[in-house]
């Protein structure tokens, strides 16, 4: 395999899993959460690289994983204070956090190769170099299996919680009385966003997740009613943002990561003017009926 | 002490001090209109800015880049406006899908940048990134003259600021115009975070805006007095987080001002006296304690 087709087989693949967590945080207004979590990644790796001291282990995706859930937790503490509103309790938490792993960093890592901006910034471009080997042979870029691995996680996690998913994003009051917890969904929720990210960011880099989760998702609410819909048109504009910034990047020879995020937001732009556009017909067709 | 005669040191606590104070300020009407993290927003949409105007301009001069900065930051404020007032999106999604959306532009055009002879592309990051330690006598400069005229428009528009923040409907009613004080209040915003950019960084930024103004929200339940405590508390941060990284070599500035403005909104959370944590618990055991008694009491007499 090429290694062109390689990286357009990673954005898809990276796009797609983001857009699905993404779907649930646009519906439960918490589409800042993506923001703060992907900045508190950083301190999860920072704190797992000084356990294992090894930058290529596993340990350190896990670490990052888990700050996820916790950050979530820290920002859900602060707010049930009611000392703070919710926004105000997210802008404290992550930059908290993010300082404290840039301390660390600067501090104490400043020998071993981790430093901010390949964390902030990753590069789609490197993502084929980077070989999954078994038994000396070669099978392909890593980047597909960690990108597939997240997907297969991401649908199956949609598919099997899919009526759970619904009723709590909608009627979390509903959801508990019959027997669902919401606390309980709503974690493994922020466990798969966080994992979709930690996945993610080593292509993309992390501030650009956030727009791979959120705006397919916006997108495809300003163009639909209906969850499984929603859910096709986000994964879809994901797909397609992917493949379209793979190829404006080649021929501007720019950040790859960077266009597709572009591209995004193109949709989202579309999605609304396509929106804004419906209502207008809808007035006038509603005027037209109301003269006679 | 021979840090404290030290001319960077000085300019650089200078600075800190008197962005922590301007971004308390403008940060407590963020966070009372609930809308804290468009400052996060804001920085991180400053960025296509910087590179478009470092792209066209060619010259890597502070100026130029907060103009371009300045730009950007504030065709997303009003793109996020425009996206919430006429669409179902709400405003978190808008904000994170804008910003995200203007981020990766930035980092497109930034690539360009690199293509260029002259990039050295060394400095555009340091822009992005904050730090403070290259701030110059003229950056203290713009920061004291923005914050003025910053500071004179908030005394100007008191009044209207605070029945907006407070009371929207009546505010209306009374004849002031939502759209236009909305709009000066993000731009009041933008300005601050732009100038901060520099400072602390983009992603630092908005916590400069949230977390002095969310500690001083729990001492006070006046505006007044939240707004001065909140500038006092920013300011202090500046000088402490500045003392700090002075001292301990290799603690970066920004990040140090941040945890020490976490230390004292941690603070005030659980030690604040009418509201903190701590009272609660108190206020709580007291009146669990007087219940008992006063039961205990009644049945004394029967």
């Amino acid at each position: 395999m090429s290694a062109e087709i390689e990286i357009q087989i990673i954005a898809v693949l990276t796009a797609a899993s983001c857009a699905i967590p993404g779907v649930f945080l646009v519906l439960r207004k918490m589409s800042m959460v993506s923001d703060s979590i992907t900045h508190t990644i950083l301190l999860g790796i920072v704190l797992a690289f000084f356990i294992v001291n090894d930058l290529s282990s596993p340990f350190l995706l896990i670490g990052a994983a888990v700050m996820g859930p916790v950050t979530v937790w820290l920002t859900e503490t602060l707010t049930k204070t009611r000392l703070l509103s919710e926004d105000s309790a997210t802008g404290m938490v992550f930059p908290l956090l993010f300082s404290i792993a840039v301390i660390l960093i600067t501090k104490y890592a400043g020998t071993a190769h981790l430093d901010t901006d390949s964390v902030l910034l990753g590069e789609l471009a490197f993502a084929p170099f980077d070989r999954l080997m078994i038994n000396g042979a070669d099978m392909g870029a890593k980047g597909i299996y960690v990108s597939g691995v997240l997907l297969l996680i991401n649908i199956v996690f949609t598919a099997v919680f899919y009526k759970e998913l619904l009723i709590v994003s909608f009627d979390p009051v509903l959801a508990a009385v019959m027997g669902f917890s919401p606390a309980i969904l709503h974690y493994s929720l922020m466990t798969t966003a966080s994992l979709t990210a930690v996945g993610a960011f080593e292509a993309v880099g992390s501030v650009l997740v956030t727009a791979f989760m959120i705006a397919p998702a916006a997108a495809a609410y300003l163009l639909t009613d209906n969850l499984k819909k929603m859910l096709v048109i986000a994964v879809g504009i994901g797909g397609i943002s992917g493949i379209l910034g793979y190829r404006t990047a080649v021929f501007f020879q720019v950040s790859i990561a960077g266009s597709m995020a572009c591209w995004c937001g193109i949709f989202f732009l579309g999605a609304f003017m396509y929106s804004c556009g419906v209502r207008k017909i809808n007035k006038f067709r509603l005027k037209t009926k109301m003269q006679p | 002490m021979n840090i404290l005669y030290d001319h960077t040191f000085l300019t650089v606590a200078a600075g800190s001090a008197a962005l922590g104070m301007i971004s308390g300020v403008i940060g407590s009407f963020a966070v009372l209109r609930k809308q804290s993290l468009l400052g996060d927003g804001v920085s991180h949409a400053a960025l296509p800015g910087v590179a478009a105007a470092f792209l066209i301009t060619g010259v890597k001069s502070s100026g130029i880049l907060l103009v371009g900065a300045l730009i950007s930051g504030l065709l997303a404020a009003l793109l996020i406006s425009v996206i919430v007032k006429y669409s179902k999106v709400k405003f978190d999604a808008a904000l994170a899908a804008v910003m995200s959306g203007f981020f990766g532009l930035g980092t497109v055009l930034l690539t360009c940048a690199q293509k260029l002879p002259n990039a050295a592309q060394s400095g555009l990051s340091t822009f992005i990134y904050g730090q403070a330690s290259a701030m110059l006598t003229s950056d203290i400069v713009l920061i004291s003259v923005l914050s003025a005229v910053l500071l004179t428009l908030t005394l100007l528009f008191w009044k209207e600021f605070k029945l907006f923040c407070f009371d929207r409907d009546f505010s209306v009613q009374s004849g002031f115009s939502e759209k236009k004080l909305s709009l000066l209040l993000s731009f009041m915003t933008v300005i601050t975070v732009i100038l901060g950019i520099q400072t602390v960084g983009v992603v630092l930024m908005s916590a400069m805006l949230i977390i002095p103004a969310a500690a001083a929200r729990q001492w006070s339940d006046r505006l007044y007095s939240n707004i001065i405590l909140a500038a006092f508390f920013g300011g202090f941060s500046g000088v402490f987080g500045a003392l700090t990284s002075g001292l301990g070599d290799g603690v970066p500035t920004g990040p140090a001002i941040v945890i020490t403005a976490s230390a004292i909104a941690l603070l005030s959370l659980l030690f604040a006296p009418k509201r903190g944590i701590v009272n609660r618990i108190l206020q709580r055991k007291i009146s669990r304690l007087r219940l008992t008694v006063t039961f205990k009491g009644g049945n004394e007499k029967q």
